[in-house]
């Protein structure tokens, strides 16, 4: 083996090594979660910040990227709201008032960790992205969140809202941890916003585990004002027959990246990730999945659009793993990228890792510019070239929209799509 | 209504009209022929306004008024309207949203009122019930997984809801079966008005059997190298364009 060079310490990787040993003793959990954050902590001390020779990160450099690290929020609670929205500020959670449907239960996640049992530690400090030393500085420091619990056979018809905000004006850091447990036969869904007033540095974590024939979809959007800098790791268990769906609407922020490790445990399971990314100026987004067939018939669908202004740039690493005795796995994953900017860039890498011999799975990944035939098309018909190019940009990212199942979401995500294309044009 | 004079068009500086004039009288449909690498595909882009090409010499009138430094969305709420040779599929863009993005842009470049959505539905509807579209394929993006003969229907309808003062066709008729060739042919022959002029390129006499022209122009190597009635189509079907090709080196 060859010995490994020692970590170099950057000035934000030393503040973030030294504000989990300020904040270690204060973090809610008994022994065992004690045990598992250090476990955590380890990893992130050993490597650090992720940097471009770290190949998950290969094209996100964050030791780069985050030259400084702002001071972790102690935490400001929101108001209670009422109906199904779940308020984090600063990474501290605060419930609905009201009651709940039946089958819905919600627990602040300090008041979770506090009284955790064995099951619960091991849904909240899963194997899947251990080793990945943000997802790890996250399952650390995390002090909060919430535990979204569905019981078996509950249908929740109307989207769980989780609105991730800041307050004051001072640059910070926040944490937080959000647990979903959807039962056997039982069916939600998840909006997950993002705001952000002020300079924020957001390192967030949604789990989910769904039981046999659940079902859940989840929508992640960023808002008009969102975090500077935002690493946010989706880990999903799918449980057989269940059906798991994640779709990422990305218009704001400036340095995003998301991370899904997501994995069929039982047979029959089907998981959709799609998403669309809008980026101009100097935004960068970085979309790098994992998708993992462990069982056979298995189901999968990656499908992401990306359109980049200006001089921003974007990165898709899609990698479907298919486990030896997963046989008749069905993968399809598709990247698509359009550039308006010679400026701008987008890096794709899907990647199959098939270990078994009688499966279907296929990728595909394209970068491009607007096509002049359709644009001609199009304006001889009548249709001015700024009409022409906003329609031919809309419809290219209304096919994946399509996808998203809440219609008032949908729409609202569409209207954002409307008002970035008025807002380019203008 | 149109009147082409002395054009030369290049491409990548390569000059592919070399000097074409032709004249189209209101109500006339003209028919243009020719081989392969004629020019005449370069002619139909040249007229409706596609960026690339450049004009070096030359003017294109359409009823009085020089047409040549309109943008291609310009030409087309002035009534030029090209019936493309393969119409592109545009993806997540239903049917219907581009007919009413078309039919209100050329309103509004002309100082007309907007359609009103009851008003707009109902002159698609009459109008695709005649071409037989399918309300289905209105929901659908634009010609996206439609067929060939789909396709070229759905340009007439356009051309229907556009209502042209020019329609330029470009091959419709290639890869079109009799039956598709015969709707196609009787959407446009119904469109034949006073007012309104065609200009039908086709490689093949076939589809002059549908629609009749009343003049026949031969392009070869970038100009029109001789021009007569409807006959002079069928004696090219017989001896083909060899006599022209010849002319034009």
């Amino acid at each position: 083996m060859t010995p490994r060079p020692p970590v170099i310490r950057t000035k934000a990787e030393t503040s973030l090594v030294e504000s989990f040993a300020q904040a270690s003793a204060s973090l809610p959990g008994g022994d065992a979660v004690r045990g598992a954050r250090t476990r955590a902590f380890d990893v992130f001390h050993e490597r650090g910040l992720p940097h471009r020779r770290i190949e998950a990160w290969h094209y996100t450099d964050l030791r780069n990227l985050m030259r400084e690290a702002y001071p972790i929020a102690s935490g400001v609670a929101a108001k209670a709201e009422s109906g199904l929205r779940v308020a984090i500020q600063d990474g501290v959670c605060t419930l609905p008032t009201g009651a709940l449907p039946a089958g819905l239960k919600l627990t602040a996640m300090r008041d979770a960790l506090a009284s955790a049992d064995e099951a619960l530690i091991h849904a909240l400090f899963p194997d899947q992205g251990a080793d990945d030393a943000m997802a790890a500085f996250n399952a650390a420091m995390a002090r909060d969140g919430v535990l979204i619990e569905v019981a078996p056979g509950a249908q929740i018809d109307a989207p769980i809202e989780l609105s991730f905000t800041a307050s004051g004006d001072a640059p910070h850091g926040d944490i937080s941890r959000c647990l979903v447990m959807v039962g056997a036969g039982a069916r939600a869904s998840i909006l997950e916003s993002h705001a952000a007033p002020a300079r924020v540095q957001r390192n967030s974590a949604m789990i989910f585990r769904l039981g046999e024939a659940a079902s859940l979809s989840h929508v992640f959007e960023t808002c008009a004002a969102s975090p500077e800098l935002h690493v946010a790791t989706l880990i999903a268990e799918v449980g057989k027959d269940a059906a798991f769906s994640s779709f990422a609407f990305v218009c704001a922020g400036e340095v995003l990246r998301r991370q899904a490790f997501v994995r069929g445990v039982g047979e029959g399971v089907k998981i959709a990730l799609r998403g669309v990314s809008l980026l101009k100026g100097k935004q960068h987004a970085d979309t790098t999945l994992v998708v993992e067939h462990a069982v056979p018939h298995g189901e999968s669908r990656e499908m992401f659009k990306t359109i980049l202004d200006g001089e921003a740039s974007g990165v898709f690493q899609g990698k479907v793993v298919v486990r030896p005795h997963a046989q008749k796995t069905d993968g399809g994953m598709k990247s698509q990228a359009i550039l308006l900017s010679d400026d701008a860039a987008m890096y794709n890498k899907p990647e199959l890792e098939i270990f078994a011999d009688d499966v279907v799975c296929g990728h595909g990944a394209t970068v491009g510019q607007l096509d002049e035939d359709q644009i001609f098309y199009l304006m001889a018909r009548g249709i001015p070239r700024a009409q022409a190019e906003g329609m031919i940009i809309e419809g290219f990212a209304r096919e994946v929209l399509e996808f998203v199942e809440d219609e008032a979401i949908r729409e609202r995500l569409g209207a954002g799509l409307s008002g970035w294309l008025a807002r380019r044009a203008s | 209504m149109l009147t082409i004079t002395d054009l030369h068009a290049n491409i990548d500086g390569k000059e592919i009209l070399k000097g074409l004039s032709l004249t189209v009288k209101p109500g006339e449909v003209a028919a243009i022929m020719g081989p392969n690498g004629s020019g005449k595909s370069t002619l139909s882009y040249v007229v409706s306004g596609r960026d690339g090409y450049e004009v070096t010499e030359g003017s294109i009138v359409l009823n009085g008024e020089d047409i040549l430094a309109m943008e291609a969305h310009e030409r087309a709420a002035k009534g030029i309207f090209l019936a493309f040779q393969y119409p592109l599929e545009i993806p997540g863009v239903t049917t219907m949203t581009f007919l009413k993005a078309a039919m209100n842009a050329q309103r509004k470049q002309r100082g007309e009122e907007e359609l009103t959505t009851p008003d707009f539905i109902k002159r698609v509807r009459a109008a695709a019930d005649k071409l037989g579209v399918s309300q289905e394929m209105l929901r659908r993006p634009l010609n996206v997984g439609f067929s060939g003969g789909e396709k070229k229907r759905m340009e007439v309808l356009q051309m229907v809801l556009l209502e042209p003062k020019i329609a330029i066709l470009d091959e419709t008729d290639s890869g079109l079966d009799i039956d598709a060739l015969r709707i196609v042919a009787e959407g446009v022959n119904a469109l034949r008005a006073p007012d309104r002029s065609f200009l039908v390129i086709t490689h093949y006499q076939r589809l002059l059997d549908y629609i009749v022209p009343d003049s026949v122009h031969v392009l070869s190597a970038g100009r029109i190298v001789k021009s007569g009635d409807k006959g002079l189509a069928l004696e090219l079907e017989k001896n083909g364009y060899r006599d022209y090709v010849a002319d034009a080196a």
